[in-house]
């Protein structure tokens, strides 16, 4: 990610990129998700990304219903697959840039199987993953990514489960891009994104969302401005694992690109050698033809 | 997974309360000693675990409760649960239920008495939250029993009973309770709370897997490949078949002992198969199935004190289909109007229309009938639109001549 930002923000106008005739938008005061969204579409309007040539798939939940309001090819698919419907999307035109946008539950739980197939295929696809840890849409239930001893209306005493650590897991399942950011940092989302869109393979980026209605609410985390403030500092454990020891501890969360690889894009590699088997048994079909003639 | 819980109180306060379908069937689940819930939210269903949640907090029901990934493992951690002997719960609906539906397929089979409540809603496409039949109807000949409730007090007395019904040696059948989105899930009435010893007492001894167990004193292969070559050959498929449709057919009478025993102990009676209301000296019917049977009784008594003589057949028992007992009720009419709230594809129809001229087969004339489809993702099916439902079927006993299936919301 280059170090110095390009401040677009002047001739970046927001309206431009959404349909306007969606709004008002149905997310609660203090979603961070309006932020990340709004991050996508500036990184979209600095690559200069055509309208035309963006499409969004996005899940169930809060975060999946966010494609709505994006004036693109837009696709609201079932609760867990934007993935796979993405994937084929990505494969058939290969020529339009993909983004996925799915939150924790979305794509860790009811989701997780596609997430790891589509990061060891590392097909060209963004996948932004807006992480609230929170069910926030059915209102509060417990997911893969609420941090441990949380409270949430299915675990009333408090989360038992272990977490997700989304970031660990992308780039153990072979993405070739990995990312992590909160929407404090609008700009240096914006960058994550940019760099995450022009990735020539799967890039997986997590947006700390906060969801300061239902889950802060539920646990006393103080307005939205604190959760935001405390994004980076002791909210949420650096190590997830470790968390059920001291959940609260102050942490520096690692945020940027977390892993990047050259491995080879599925969709170029599966095209070039469509093209060599096709040139190889049209090169045999000549010389079966040739010694037919002679 | 919450670790156990402090152990329930021997014997709860009987009460009145106030509450949803969603809070009655939590009720229900606690008062039947439910062993295992596994849940993963959907709306209009999320409000029901969350209580469940609730009272396992609170020491109400000594149940493991398990946050699981999604509907398809839902079912699968209940069936390994049931195996190892537990009383089992969970709910779903829509396409939480169209998820689940590869281990849905597999319980019948397994003969495991899994008890699940379908918080019933329209199935995508297109995109809805909102109430209707269409996600229970699609599965309903997969071989689970399946109850349509009316009213929040039923929700609550079926669930219970659902678990003596599922787990008699007779039947060993998993069984759906459906209870109609947001009308029934969200609507809010008077409900009796049993008293927790008597509820013991009616469902008597836990008794879940006599027949198939995870159990290393009596080491068993659970369901390995049956039938082919070298193996014992395609009769034992067929046999488990027809051993699931006998277990179907026998719920028939379980269902009616049960729902009869259960007015005997608690002093409060549900048609166990299907209601007949103002049936005496009827010359047409309607059939209703769900929440929708209220607005459609009142409408039926603003027309017999017009004078008209028609009656009104609520079908409980969905499935297995009480079809003597609906040719019986309505052997004597002149004609009868079917509402359904989803949509027999193919067929251009409701389901339950379907399945109610099938049953009419054994009726000795042919009797007209006519499909109205209506409640389609969460609309209303108002009093007005049964008098439009009752007006319609008048004009088909008279003239005998049934029109194309009416859509009743349509125009709303």
């Amino acid at each position: 990610m280059s170090s110095t930002f390009v401040d677009s923000a002047a001739d970046f106008d927001v309206r431009d990129y959404l349909r306007m005739d969606m709004m008002p938008h149905f997310l609660c005061p203090g979603c961070g998700h309006g932020i990340a969204l709004r991050a996508l579409l500036w990184a979209m309007h600095e690559l200069g990304i055509a309208k035309d040539q963006l499409a969004v798939v996005s899940g169930i939940g809060c975060a999946g219903r966010l494609s709505a309001y994006i004036d693109a090819n837009t696709f609201h698919v079932t609760h867990g697959r934007p993935l796979a419907y993405a994937t084929g999307l990505a494969l058939a035109r290969p020529d339009l840039h993909v983004v996925v946008i799915t939150g924790d539950g979305d794509c860790l739980a009811i989701g997780g199987n596609h997430l790891i197939h589509a990061c060891r295929r590392n097909l060209k696809l963004t996948c932004l993953m807006l992480n609230n840890e929170i069910y926030g849409m059915t209102g509060g239930q417990v997911s893969p990514t609420t941090s441990e001893t949380m409270l949430t209306s299915t675990t009333p005493l408090g989360n038992s489960e272990p977490s997700f650590d989304a970031c660990a897991l992308a780039a153990a399942a072979g993405a070739g891009f990995v990312g992590r950011e909160v929407t404090r940092h609008v700009p240096r989302l914006k960058e994550l994104i940019k760099a995450g869109l022009a990735h020539p393979g799967f890039a997986f980026v997590e947006v700390l969302s906060d969801c300061t209605e239902i889950f802060g609410r539920k646990n006393d985390l103080g307005s939205s401005p604190e959760m935001m403030l405390r994004q980076k500092s002791d909210i949420r454990p650096s190590a997830y694992r470790d968390s059920v020891d001291t959940p609260f501890r102050a942490n520096e969360l690692p945020t940027g690109i977390l892993a990047q690889t050259n491995r080879p894009e599925y969709g170029a590699a599966y095209r070039r050698a469509a093209a060599a088997q096709r040139a190889s048994a049209a090169a045999q079909a000549g010389s079966a033809n040739a010694k037919e003639d002679s | 997974m919450s670790a156990v819980l402090a152990p329930k109180p021997a014997k709860a306060e009987s009460k009145l309360v106030v509450c949803d379908g969603n809070e009655a069937a939590a009720w229900a689940v606690s008062l039947a000693n439910v062993d295992m819930v596994a849940v993963y939210p959907i709306t209009p269903q999320s409000s029901l675990v969350e209580y469940l949640a609730k009272f396992i907090a609170d020491g109400r029901l000594g149940a493991e409760i398990v946050d699981v990934e999604g509907e398809h493992s839902v079912l699968s951690v209940l069936q390994g649960a049931c195996l190892a002997g537990a009383r089992t719960y969970t709910a779903s609906c829509g396409p939480g239920l169209a998820f689940m539906f590869e281990p849905y397929l597999r319980t019948p089979g397994m003969r495991l008495p899994l008890v699940m409540t379908i918080v019933t809603r329209d199935t995508l496409t297109p995109q809805s939250v909102w109430g209707g039949h269409q996600d229970a109807m699609s599965v309903r000949e997969v071989g689970w029993v399946q109850m349509y409730c009316e009213s929040v007090q039923e929700v609550l007395d079926t669930t219970i009973m659902a678990y003596k019904i599922a787990e008699h040696h007779d039947v060993m059948l998993p069984v759906n309770i459906c209870h109609d989105g947001n009308y029934l899930s969200f609507g809010a009435a008077r409900c009796e709370l049993p008293d927790q010893a008597e509820v013991n007492a009616f469902l008597g001894e836990k008794d879940v897997n006599w027949h198939v167990a995870l159990d290393p004193q009596r080491p068993m292969a659970v369901d390995p490949l049956t039938g082919g070559a070298g193996g014992p050959g395609p009769s034992a498929f067929v046999r488990y078949r027809k051993g699931q449709c006998s277990g179907m057919q026998n719920s028939l009478k379980v269902i009616t002992d049960m729902h009869e025993e259960w007015g005997r102990r608690f002093g409060r009676s549900h048609a166990p198969l299907i209601e007949s209301y103002r049936m005496d000296g009827a010359d047409y019917a309607i059939v209703t199935i769900g929440s929708m049977t209220g607005a459609a009784k009142d409408a039926v008594d603003a027309a017999r004190a017009r004078g008209e003589k028609v009656g009104l057949v609520k079908v409980k028992t969905y499935r297995p289909f009480p079809a003597e007992a609906l040719a019986s009720a309505l052997a004597q009419v002149k004609a009868f109007g079917v509402v359904d709230r989803s949509v027999s594809f193919g067929w251009n129809c409701g389901p339950l229309f379907q399945d109610a001229i099938t049953a009419m087969q054994c009726a000795p004339t042919r009797i007209p009938a006519m499909s109205f489809i209506g409640g389609l993702a969460g609309a209303d099916l108002t009093v007005t639109h049964f008098e439009r439902v009752i007006g319609r079927t008048k004009e088909l006993a008279r003239d005998g001549r049934p029109a194309a299936t009416v859509w009743l919301n349509e125009k709303d």
